[in-house]
């Protein structure tokens, strides 16, 4: 992947609403055949950045290419590239499904020669084969965002952008949106999504930004994150709301870092079982214990000192 | 599936920057066509109901009463002002609705915008397939003034193109308000009550601006439905205008129509990067 092309590089990117910095400085560099996801809470700037980079959005400041052009000078040339998944779907309601995939190429100057294979290409990737004909606004949730990725693949775009492509979904929905990313992944189109999913980002993403408040706190392939900023695992343990407090330092001293939060606490060390047998050995008796692998949400954690839904 | 994906560069941008605006007027005609019997409907029953109620009904009492108005029946005196306003009624369904659904209600601008088509070939198309519908419309219109009599010679097809400029100039200017406005609510009241009734009433619609006290004619001289009507009457019937006047309504009508364009392209254009 490091011997691939560049596609988007951004060097100190600034973006500021009046007094509010929503892009701090950030740089990075996406590759082709990529997956790449900029991973934060809301509010983290992860969105604006994407609007950045779809050329639908100028910068302060800094400097940003996409194919080596500057999308405010070459906006249309960049956008041709692109496919785009914005946060919230804006789908045509009045239209049909097929409708909707028609007018999208359209509106990308192809042809109806072209658009129509294309049409049951998408409808089969999309599994919508059986919806064509129907309205969107009786879609459910996921048959939406299915849709609004297949709308996004009309013009055979370089680089698919997906802005918390699974927000709103139940996991069912979630699933199979995955495995449709995971199919164009596997055909080598560069992925560029954001979410607050670690799950989602851990499953899909070769390679995650780190945002909060603007700027980077970290960047690194999903395992490479976990493994410099986190243990290998969690013990997860419950005290009573009133005595988690109580117990935090005697913890604190028994692993490598503790986070209290408001209902439980997280030890960090390489084996759990053990850390939770030497409790056991010290008196100390949780009223609940988990041990799990580390997981992104304890390295935004360690870096932000939050949790993703804060 | 995608096994091209990305390999090929299969759009044309140069294409797109030339004729952008005329996929939106595609899409825009894709959604009209849904509503095709209602929207005949309308653009039928509309007429019928007018020209019974005001042409035939209100005309038969003022040619009985004074041969007319103008020198000419009072449906024909009518003619181009009814028509002016439904170009103009047509035009605003299909730049008000339209706007506000592809800014406020479901964001389509976005996608759009998201494509190679900027926000200035959006407004274009917007205001293009509404023409599109005013042309529609205006023609039942006047087919249906000439099945009533309303035309007294061929000349009175040409109240049609008048119309038409009717709605391209306010069509232009309410689409850029339509792009400004944040409350939807506010806007369907304020423009109902307070644009479109008076200039309905005050633009010398059912009788010549000239018979209103001069405090009042001032509406009619913004509206571009006065400056249309009187073209029209002048075009379909002989009606007197100076010719300073005549490039009054001229100079007017373009005005507008350029001062709206700007500014609704300025509008869609903030909007969208925003």
């Amino acid at each position: 992947m490091a011997n691939q092309e560049v596609l988007i590089e951004a060097k100190q990117l600034v973006k500021r609403y009046g007094d509010f910095t929503a892009v701090n400085g950030i740089d990075f560099q996406v590759r082709k055949g990529e997956s790449f996801g900029f991973l934060g809470p809301n509010g983290a700037g992860k969105s604006t950045t994407m609007r950045i980079i779809a050329a639908t959005l100028t910068r302060t400041s800094g400097e940003i290419t996409i194919l080596g052009k500057d999308p405010e000078k070459f906006g249309p040339e960049i956008k041709a590239h692109l496919g785009v998944v914005p946060q919230t779907d804006n789908l045509d309601n009045a239209l049909t499904v097929e409708e909707n995939l028609y007018i999208y190429g359209r509106y990308f100057g192809l042809s109806k020669k072209f658009i129509a294979p294309k049409i049951d290409e998408l409808l089969d990737f999309a599994q919508l084969t059986e919806k064509r004909s129907v309205k969107v606004e009786t879609l459910s949730g996921g048959m939406k965002r299915r849709l609004t990725i297949a709308r996004a693949l009309v013009s055979e775009p370089e680089i698919l952008m997906l802005d918390e492509p699974t927000t709103g979904l139940d996991p069912q929905a979630r699933h199979i949106l995955w495995d449709r990313l995971f199919r164009l992944k596997e055909q080598g189109v560069t992925l560029l999504i954001t979410t607050h999913y670690m799950d989602e980002a851990e499953q899909l993403c070769d390679r995650l930004m780190v945002m909060d408040k603007g700027s980077i706190m970290a960047e690194d392939s999903p395992a490479g994150l976990i493994k410099n900023f986190s243990t290998k695992e969690v013990l997860e343990v419950r005290f009573g709301s009133d005595r988690n407090a109580d117990v935090a330092p005697q913890l604190k001293e028994m692993c490598e870092r503790i986070e209290v939060l408001p209902d439980r606490i997280l030890m960090y060390a390489d084996d759990g079982e053990v850390l939770l047998h030497d409790l056991g050995q010290k008196g100390l008796h949780p009223l609940t214990s988990l041990v799990r692998r580390s997981s992104l949400e304890d390295v935004f954690l360690r870096l932000t000192g939050r949790t993703l839904v804060d | 599936m995608a096994a091209r994906q990305g390999s090929l560069v299969i759009v044309d941008v140069d294409r797109i920057k030339r004729h952008g605006a005329l996929s939106v007027v595609e899409g825009r005609l894709l959604v009209l066509l849904k509503y095709i019997p209602g929207l005949t409907s309308a653009a039928v029953a509309n007429p019928f109901l007018y020209l019974i109620a005001i042409g035939v009904g209100v005309g038969k009492l003022i040619n009985a009463h004074s041969g007319g108005v103008d020198g000419v029946k009072y449906l024909t005196f009518l003619a181009p002002a009814l028509l002016s306003t439904a170009a103009i009624q047509n035009a605003l369904d299909e730049v008000v609705f339209p706007t506000l659904e592809g800014f406020k209600w479901n964001k389509s601008f976005f996608a759009i915008n998201s494509t190679p088509i900027s926000g200035r070939q959006i407004a274009n198309g917007i205001l293009i397939a509404s023409l599109v519908r005013v042309t529609f419309s205006v023609t039942i219109y006047g087919t249906i003034v000439y099945l009533f009599g309303g035309f007294t010679s061929i000349r009175g097809w040409l109240a049609i193109p008048t119309s038409f400029a009717a709605a391209a100039a306010f069509g232009a200017f309410i689409m850029g308000i339509a792009a400004w406005a944040k409350n939807d609510d506010s806007f369907f009241m304020v423009l109902g009550r307070f644009v479109m009734m008076p200039l309905f009433l005050f633009s010398g619609t059912f009788y010549q601006l000239s018979s209103m006290p001069i405090y009042l004619r001032w509406i009619g001289w913004l509206s571009p439905l006065w400056h249309t009507t009187e073209l029209g009457r002048y075009l379909t019937y002989g009606h007197h205008i100076s010719g300073l006047m005549f490039c009054v309504h001229i100079g007017y009508l373009v005005a507008m129509f350029s001062f709206g364009m700007r500014f609704a392209h300025r509008q869609f254009e903030q909007r969208l990067a925003k």
